[in-house]
């Protein structure tokens, strides 16, 4: 039988994406450029049983995610910058308190409210640095309607897997163009469900490292009685204020991420064997990069594209291999430089890294690609 | 790789997102091509400009945005100002006649009638002109059969309008027929 | 035979934070009695608090706990309620994490008059962070950041509940700690957002600062400058004056969100 097709948006295939991982739950504030996905979960998920509510503000549907998906749900919210910059103090709870959860963010212009409607690059950052303290960071950034909806079930695996809020951040061009998507067959693509505890209700702890670096989470409402909290905590979840507890615990947090970087980060590699000048693009503009690579190619230059898919944890371990192989890297992104600063840190000076950063809310276009590569000598 | 770059511009509430999503659906489902479509749009609901482009190719579209227009629709004077500056040579451009009078000069063929008019007058309602102009593109284009832009029209309106819609695209598709010669 | 509150207390988690005088643990204590009087299953009962003294009540009871943000517990317990609306939902907190920092969320649980129960540890003052000046601290009174006498007026947490569309709203005070109970009680068994205010004291940091000699009376103050709702009733106007309304103080039944919701998904299915 044929496959399943529809011409869909981003943000459209964000939802049915999450669906198929799963979601049950999603909860969200109306913002620009993201609404679709919560329009789209209105209209779905109750007829599967799930649940949606719009809430009174961002910082509540972060809360209402997180209360959820303690409660047993896959819970999903969706937002953007200004939505971003609100939900992060809960975003932090949800890292320490090692709750799932899948947060899509449009990616918006700004600072503050910016430009709603055009496309920007410049959330990047704050999916890492945004909430204050140590503490792990996964982000996902999808160049395709297809590729949206296959990051947002990536998003939810690794969010089980790793217990810890996973953000998905296509731009506006992603989030809003249409294009052709093959919905997979129940099945066809892995959905991790949640480690629940193997040990009976009066020995469980939810925070337990004899199971490793990623403890079993049960659900409220299942004969499970346990305490969660923002605070510093033990393993049976209580709060602690113990040095040598506190140490170790804000450590697993960020090691249970880091330390599986390989399983974690994805990216392509477009026409690197010989290239001589690589663009490190994601997002849209990496479509705008793999134009002006072809261009650049006809033209007789070396030029490959890496394509970075998983942007936190960064793929250092890639960029710096390359740094070693090529004459130099271009950089586009739709803000001042904050791709182009990592992927610095990563050529540790070896070569150099040529940036066109453009924040006018317009697309990135492959004549200036083409223009930045040949300037690589 | 063929690439074929549509844009379709006017004000706000003219329907010209749809006739883009609907041309390119026609391209990518029907047609058994590769298209996407894509949109800028201001504040305003209503009013204010609006473009939607679209991108067919036979293999895979990388840039999702207009890089040189091979055909443009413009419903008003101020997006046939705004948006035929990148026109290709050899393009083509569908204006309204009743609100586009001045007319850009390039080594493109311009088409003009009057769009909105044929809606309201001709097939009864004005809000079916961007359907109009669709079956107008789809002629002056030839990057979709008839057949399978019709199919994407009956596939992407309400039930009570079909015939509405048909014959709107009918329409518009004959006048651009007419208008070419 | 003595009430066993220890069957709900979590096993070593005592001694509590509360400084000596304090009235949480009153309401504590009245809180598990009406758990107790009402039979509710500790595994489906959900806690839930914000940050501040009043929410750390969650730790020390043997339920689901979950100790939120600042100010987020009602947006938390709304998602755990939607998620599982079987699940008894209780919150807990305090008049500053509720009211200011929490009051939209607050609010707007009121309005949608989803089925939990909202405890408000009224203490007229932010305690935890060393007594600064609360949505709930009257007019002239002192605290670390009015040393001057409070220039703000305060919010009458249960007309607010009331305006909001709490469809169960009481008021109890510390003192007449055997009213608690009943008051919770009566507030869980209702169908719809309920909200319990209980006036509370803090020695420590409102008591000091504002001419109160000892916790007895702090104790004495929330007793006479209350009057039930019955009582008041005979009262004069002149007589009211500068009292405060105990008791059940507003009740109506009104659709509640997690039914509402499942009417929802009923639709849904039909198509």
């Amino acid at each position: 039988m044929a496959k399943k097709v529809a011409f869909l948006q981003g943000n459209e295939a964000a939802a049915h994406g999450a669906i198929y991982a799963g979601c049950n739950f999603f909860a969200g504030y109306p913002i620009t450029p993201s609404t679709e996905v919560a329009e789209v979960c209105s209209l779905e998920l109750p007829k599967l049983g799930g649940k949606f509510i719009q809430m009174e503000d961002e910082i509540g549907a972060m809360a209402a995610i997180l209360g959820a998906s303690l409660a047993g749900s896959k819970v999903l919210t969706a937002t953007s910058g200004p939505g971003l910059s609100l939900k992060q103090e809960l975003i932090g709870y949800g890292c320490i308190a090692e709750i799932p959860c899948v947060i899509y963010n449009v990616m918006r212009g700004g600072p503050s409210t910016g430009m709603p409607t055009g496309p920007s690059q410049s959330d990047v950052m704050a999916a890492k640095w945004g909430t204050h303290g140590d503490h792990p960071a996964i982000l996902l950034v999808p160049a395709s309607v297809q590729e949206t909806y296959e990051e947002i079930i990536r998003a939810f695996n690794l969010s089980e897997k790793y217990r810890t809020p996973v953000m998905v951040m296509p731009d506006e061009i992603v989030a809003h163009m249409r294009e052709r998507i093959v919905f997979p067959e129940p099945g066809e693509i892995e959905v991790v469900p949640r480690k629940a505890p193997t040990v009976p209700p009066e020995q469980y702890k939810p925070y337990d490292t004899s199971f490793g670096d990623v403890p079993p989470l049960a659900s409220y409402g299942t004969g499970y009685k346990f305490h969660v909290t923002g605070l510093n905590k033990m393993q049976d979840g209580f709060p602690t204020t113990k040095a040598e507890i506190v140490q170790a615990e804000e450590e697993r947090q960020v090691r249970k991420v880091n330390a599986n970087v390989d399983d974690i980060v994805t990216f392509e590699e477009y026409l690197l064997d010989d290239a001589e000048v690589v663009v490190i693009a994601y997002g849209s503009t990496s479509r705008s990069a793999r134009y002006a690579v072809n261009a650049a190619r006809e033209q007789g230059i070396k030029a490959g594209m890496f394509r970075i898919k998983t942007f936190w944890p960064f793929p250092d371990k890639q960029i710096k291999a390359l740094a070693g192989k090529v004459k130099g890297f271009v950089t586009p992104e739709m803000n001042l430089g904050m791709c182009t600063g990592e992927v610095e840190r990563c050529a540790q000076g070896k070569v150099p890294v040529l940036g066109i950063f453009r924040v006018d809310g317009e697309p990135i276009n492959p004549d200036q690609i083409v223009a930045k590569i040949k300037e690589v000598k | 790789m063929s690439r074929y770059e549509l844009r379709f511009s006017g004000a706000g509430g003219q329907g010209l997102i749809t006739a883009g999503i609907i041309m390119a659906k026609a391209a990518s489902i029907y047609e058994g091509k590769q298209a996407v479509q894509s949109q800028s749009y201001g504040p305003e609901a209503r009013g204010g400009a609006s473009k939607s482009e679209v991108i067919i190719s036979d293999g895979p579209i990388d840039y999702p945005k207009v890089t040189a227009c091979d055909a443009l629709l413009a419903m008003t004077q101020e997006a046939c100002n705004k948006y035929s500056h990148d026109l290709k040579d050899g393009g083509v451009l569908l204006v309204d006649s009743d609100l586009v009078t001045t007319l850009p000069k390039g080594n493109f063929k311009t088409v003009a009638f009057p769009i909105i008019n044929t809606a309201k007058n001709e097939v009864g309602r004005e809000i079916v002109a961007n359907i109009v102009a669709l079956g107008a593109m789809v002629a002056l284009t030839g990057q979709v059969s008839r057949e399978n832009a019709e199919k994407a029209v009956l596939s992407s309106v309400p039930e009570a309008f079909l015939e509405l819609n048909k014959k709107a695209f009918s329409m518009g598709y004959e006048k651009a027929l007419a208008a070419k010669i | 035979m003595a009430f066993d509150y220890d069957k709900y207390i979590r096993p070593g988690k005592l001694p509590h934070i509360w400084c000596p005088g304090c009235g949480h643990g009153i309401v504590m204590k009245g809180l598990i009695r009406a758990i107790d009087s009402l039979q509710l299953d500790t595994k489906n009962t959900a806690i839930v608090s914000g940050i501040g003294c009043a929410s750390r009540l969650p730790g020390y009871m043997d339920c689901c706990t979950l100790h939120t943000a600042h100010g987020r517990a009602a947006a938390f317990a709304t998602g755990v309620k939607m998620a599982k609306p079987e699940m008894n939902v209780i919150l807990v907190g305090g008049d500053g994490d509720g009211t200011a920092i929490g009051g939209n969320h607050f609010i707007h649980a009121c309005r949608r008059n989803i089925d939990m129960t909202y405890i408000i540890l009224n203490n007229k003052i932010y305690g935890m962070t060393g007594g600064q000046f609360s949505p709930a601290t009257p007019t002239g009174a002192k605290a670390s950041t009015t040393p001057y006498g409070n220039p703000d007026p305060p919010f009458d947490i249960a007309k607010l509940a009331i305006g909001a569309g709490a469809t169960f709203v009481a008021r109890g005070t510390a003192y007449h700690a055997t009213q608690i109970d009943k008051l919770i009680a009566e507030a869980i068994q209702h169908k719809g957002f309920s909200v319990v205010e209980i006036l509370d004291d803090c020695p420590t940091t409102y008591g000091r600062r504002n001419k109160f000699k000892s916790v007895i009376e702090m104790m004495n103050h929330l007793k006479e400058t209350s009057v039930p709702v019955k009582a008041a009733e005979k009262m004069t106007a002149e007589q009211l004056q500068g009292k405060v309304l105990t008791g059940v103080l507003y009740k109506e039944e009104k659709p509640e969100y997690t039914t509402e919701y499942a009417k929802v998904i009923e639709r849904a299915q039909a198509k």
